[in-house]
């Protein structure tokens, strides 16, 4: 699911929590925008929809979706 | 939650908690005061930019007025258009949760697609345009820039999102098809076809301006291919899927690339062996493009994405630094006379409607209608959202814009046109620049040919004079703005290069993307035709491929190397081509969006596309028809072309611009090929506006016909709209949390095919 990870009350708290939570933000972020996320967004999709289906691997997952956009490429602006 | 009896849950399913929230609470006394000392402050400074005049204008005023009135638009005019026009329904699915897949069809964070959404429309185009307009002054395009993207840019990217998304996310040319029949599809299809070859070919010039005779540019911009090279392999072999790891590897690799570009245009062998003729580096940029649209995309394209993306956010956030805290000092006047003659150096015509034409990305570009239909109406959780990825989105780009207007106006005018003017006016040497830009009567002393050599050498390039096509200009303006603040002088060489490098970035991915993506529509095109013709519809045939690279890179090739070789200025003549065509698929796509208002019914409402429509065409067509059919040689493509006809029929061996009986023959086939172009994109988008036209007329005597929209799905989720949660967004949010606690099989059980 695409939301931003859990953020409860960390036990240390204080600054470092502070900074912590915003790293980890930061992160999920950075990771969202460039499509890093999406491998696990995919497999949380095959095990809620696809139970029987069989999870690719990282390395698997990354080719097959290269060899898509090598038949469906997306328009970048000018 | 704050008066609840104004917010109205809607449930699809009795035992599943509320999918929507439709908020009608009035606005609280402290949201009023807020806006209000918003707008106040934006009056206080669009008056300061208006009347002052003189040095004291300050180049952080121009921040000031556009962010405040981007933040009332964003609040009033979009909230209208949301309310009378798009009418948002929560509890339909959008087709991201309808057709998950968990990969092209996959529901993302808001907040998250805003940036994906931000890095596919913004490019080089918000950088460069508003660059070349500052010659008409500051007034004008920041005029433009901010009421054009307001009122025209940011209600098309919406509605144009909006109709893709009711539509599972059709493209563009498929809708103009679905909505307005086979005729205006084809001139749409054909349209898009021929504007994405212009696009890419004076996109490609501009990086050439950039490059020729530039060995620090060259080494660093060609450094990009093996990081990029180095990334692919990295992600395929060593750690597959670690996309930011790579990524901040390459951005260093990046920086490093510029620092030793420096070192290497210092010795006596990178300076030989990357000094490159103008007419060498478009012929390397036409390579570069059939590789990239040949070669598989994880080994250069993907990686190339990303360093893009990083480098586009970076650099952005990093200008607008610059500009807040180094407050650069206006230099351009409010308005030149090059606005109202239409003798200006970097290109010819007056204000109206030459300006329009010059500023399109940042105020209204026609190109994002094709990213707003495609990828992102298939990412989207809510309806509701499309107000922040559209409009929001298109704001940001017109904030980029003005950063990029503000760094053009806060270089000294002599610098600006000594850049800015092609190598026939200023003679290509110091001492003849000076002088021209002397007979010029700009403000200010008179420069010297020392000052322009010592620009130069600030910058650690050769020469500065007439490097053309905005990068330049903007790469010295941002060196100018960084290094007031980051290093000073002796860094002003490294931010030059950094801007050049990270322009040259922007372009080079848009022209990659671009020749594949037109491949495609070639390949797509050819194969529809039938009979042996159909295997081109197998994208895995290679040779297929091969020919439609061929042939796509071969027309923007041939466009761009008539535009390096012009005697006139490529950019002069090609920049303005570029702009028209990106403002007439503006005005298809605002044709498309106001036959379907009309259709729906909303025909009250049918001006909120048919103003920026009407206007688009106003500018496209007094554009198109003065380059067509002005007797000025410097404006009418075939004034110039009958010039120099009679010229070389009357046995002359040199002529205007052109020193020899060759740059003759060349001017008089450029001419005639801009020429074309310039009636055939005309014709094109004239039938696509007639056919609008005649479609909305029997729309509104009918009153009202169906439209292609997907019928109804039911939603079985939440996300919240706005950027920041609302109180009653958050409380349903806990609902669900709780609700998936409690259930913790039902995770979004999506509806799925």
């Amino acid at each position: 699911m695409s939301a931003v990870p859990a953020q409860g009350p960390t036990a240390d708290g204080g600054a470092l929590g502070v900074v912590r939570r915003g790293w980890r933000a930061l992160a999920w972020y950075v990771t969202g925008v460039l499509g890093e996320s999406d491998y696990q967004r995919y497999v949380a999709h095959l095990r809620r929809v696809h139970q029987d289906a069989e999870v690719p691997t990282v390395r698997d997952y990354w080719r097959d979706r290269y060899a898509a956009q090598d038949a469906n490429p997306g328009a970048r602006c000018c | 939650m704050r008066s609840p009896e104004h917010v109205e849950l809607v449930r699809n399913n009795p035992d599943l908690p509320p999918v929507a929230v439709i908020d009608r609470r009035p606005m609280t006394t402290g949201k009023k005061l807020i806006f209000a000392a918003i707008g106040l402050v934006a009056a206080i400074a669009w008056a300061l930019v208006a009347f002052v005049r003189g040095e004291s204008v300050n180049g952080a005023y121009f921040v000031v007025a556009a962010v405040g009135t981007y933040v009332i638009a964003y609040r009033f005019y979009a909230r209208l258009i949301e309310y009378k026009v798009v009418r948002p329904r929560d509890d339909r699915a959008t087709p991201a949760e309808e057709h998950e897949n968990g990969r092209d069809f996959a529901p993302t964070d808001r907040r998250v697609l805003f940036g994906h959404h931000f890095a596919a429309i913004a490019g080089a185009g918000p950088l460069v345009g508003p660059v070349l307009a500052a010659q008409m002054g500051y007034l004008p395009g920041t005029l433009w820039i901010i009421i054009g993207a307001v009122l025209a840019g940011c209600v098309q990217d919406y509605l144009v999102l909006w109709l893709s998304t009711r539509r599972r996310g059709r493209s563009l040319g498929q809708m103009i098809r679905d909505e307005m029949g086979s005729i205006g599809g084809a001139a749409g299809l054909i349209g898009v076809f021929v504007i994405m070859i212009i696009i890419l070919a004076v996109l490609a010039l501009v990086v050439v301006n950039a490059l020729a005779e530039s060995p620090w540019g060259v080494f660093s911009v060609g450094m990009t291919i093996p990081i990029a090279l180095f990334m692919g392999v990295y992600l395929r072999y060593l750690r597959p899927g670690r996309v930011a790891e790579v990524s901040v590897i390459g951005v260093a690799l990046l920086v490093l690339a510029i620092v030793a570009g420096g070192w290497v245009a210092d010795t006596a062998w990178g300076a030989e062996t990357f000094t490159l003729e103008p007419v060498t580096v478009a012929w390397l940029i036409v390579g570069y493009g059939f590789l990239a649209s040949v070669l598989p995309v994880w080994l250069l394209l993907a990686p190339r994405d990303y360093l893009s993306t990083f480098m586009k956010v970076g650099t952005i956030v990093l200008l607008a630094v610059g500009v807040i805290i180094a407050q650069p000092a206006v230099q351009a006047p409010a308005v030149s006379s090059f606005a109202i003659e239409g003798n200006g150096p970097a290109f010819a015509g007056s204000l109206f409607p030459f300006l329009f034409i010059t500023i399109a990305c940042g105020a209204l570009s026609g190109f994002h209608a094709l990213i707003s239909s495609g990828t992102s109406p298939k990412l989207v959780e809510k309806e509701s959202q499309l107000r922040l990825i559209g409009y929001g989105g298109m704001l940001t780009e017109s904030f980029v814009a003005i950063m990029a207007l503000v760094t053009a106006i806060s270089i000294d005018q002599n610098l600006y046109f000594t850049m800015n003017a092609p190598a026939t006016l200023t003679g290509g040497e110091p001492g003849t620049a000076a002088d021209y830009v002397n007979g010029l009567g700009l403000a200010g002393p008179p420069a010297t040919a020392a000052d322009i050599q010592g620009a130069a050498d600030a910058v650690g390039e050769e020469s500065i004079i007439s490097r053309t096509g905005g990068a330049p200009t903007l790469a010295f303006g941002m060196s100018q703005i960084l290094g007031s603040f980051l290093g000073g002088a002796s860094l002003q060489a490294f931010w030059y290069h950094f801007a050049i490098m990270f322009e040259a970035l922007f372009i080079l991915t848009t022209v990659d993307a671009g020749t594949r993506v037109a491949r495609f529509m070639l390949s797509d095109t050819l194969g529809n035709l039938g009979g042996p013709l159909r295997r081109f519809r197998d994208p895995s045939w290679r040779v297929g491929a091969w020919i439609c690279s061929v042939v796509v890179c071969g027309l923007w090739g041939a466009i761009l190397l008539m535009g390096v070789t012009d005697p006139l200025g490529g950019i002069n003549s090609l920049f303005p081509l570029f702009g028209i065509a990106n403002q007439l698929l503006a005005a298809m796509a605002l044709a498309l969006v106001t036959v379907v208002v009309v259709k729906k019914g909303y025909l009250k409402w049918a001006w909120i596309p048919a103003v920026p429509l009407v206007w688009d065409l106003a500018v496209t067509m007094t554009a198109s028809f003065q380059k067509i059919f002005s007797p000025e040689p410097s404006l009418g493509f075939w004034a110039q072309h009958n010039a120099f006809r009679e010229a070389r029929d009357a046995g002359e061996t040199s002529f205007g611009t052109a020193a020899d009986p060759a740059a003759m023959d060349s001017v008089i086939r450029n001419t005639f090929l801009q020429g074309t172009l310039a009636i055939v994109f005309a014709v094109l988008v004239l039938i696509v506006a007639l056919v609008a036209l005649w479609v909305c007329v029997k729309a509104i005597r009918a009153g009202g016909l169906p439209t292609t929209e997907e019928p109804d799905s039911r939603s079985a989720t939440f996300a919240p709209s706005s950027l920041v949660s609302t109180d009653a967004e958050r409380e349903v949010a806990a609902q669900w949390t709780a609700y998936y606690q409690e259930h913790p099989d039902q995770l979004r059980t999506g509806t799925h095919a």
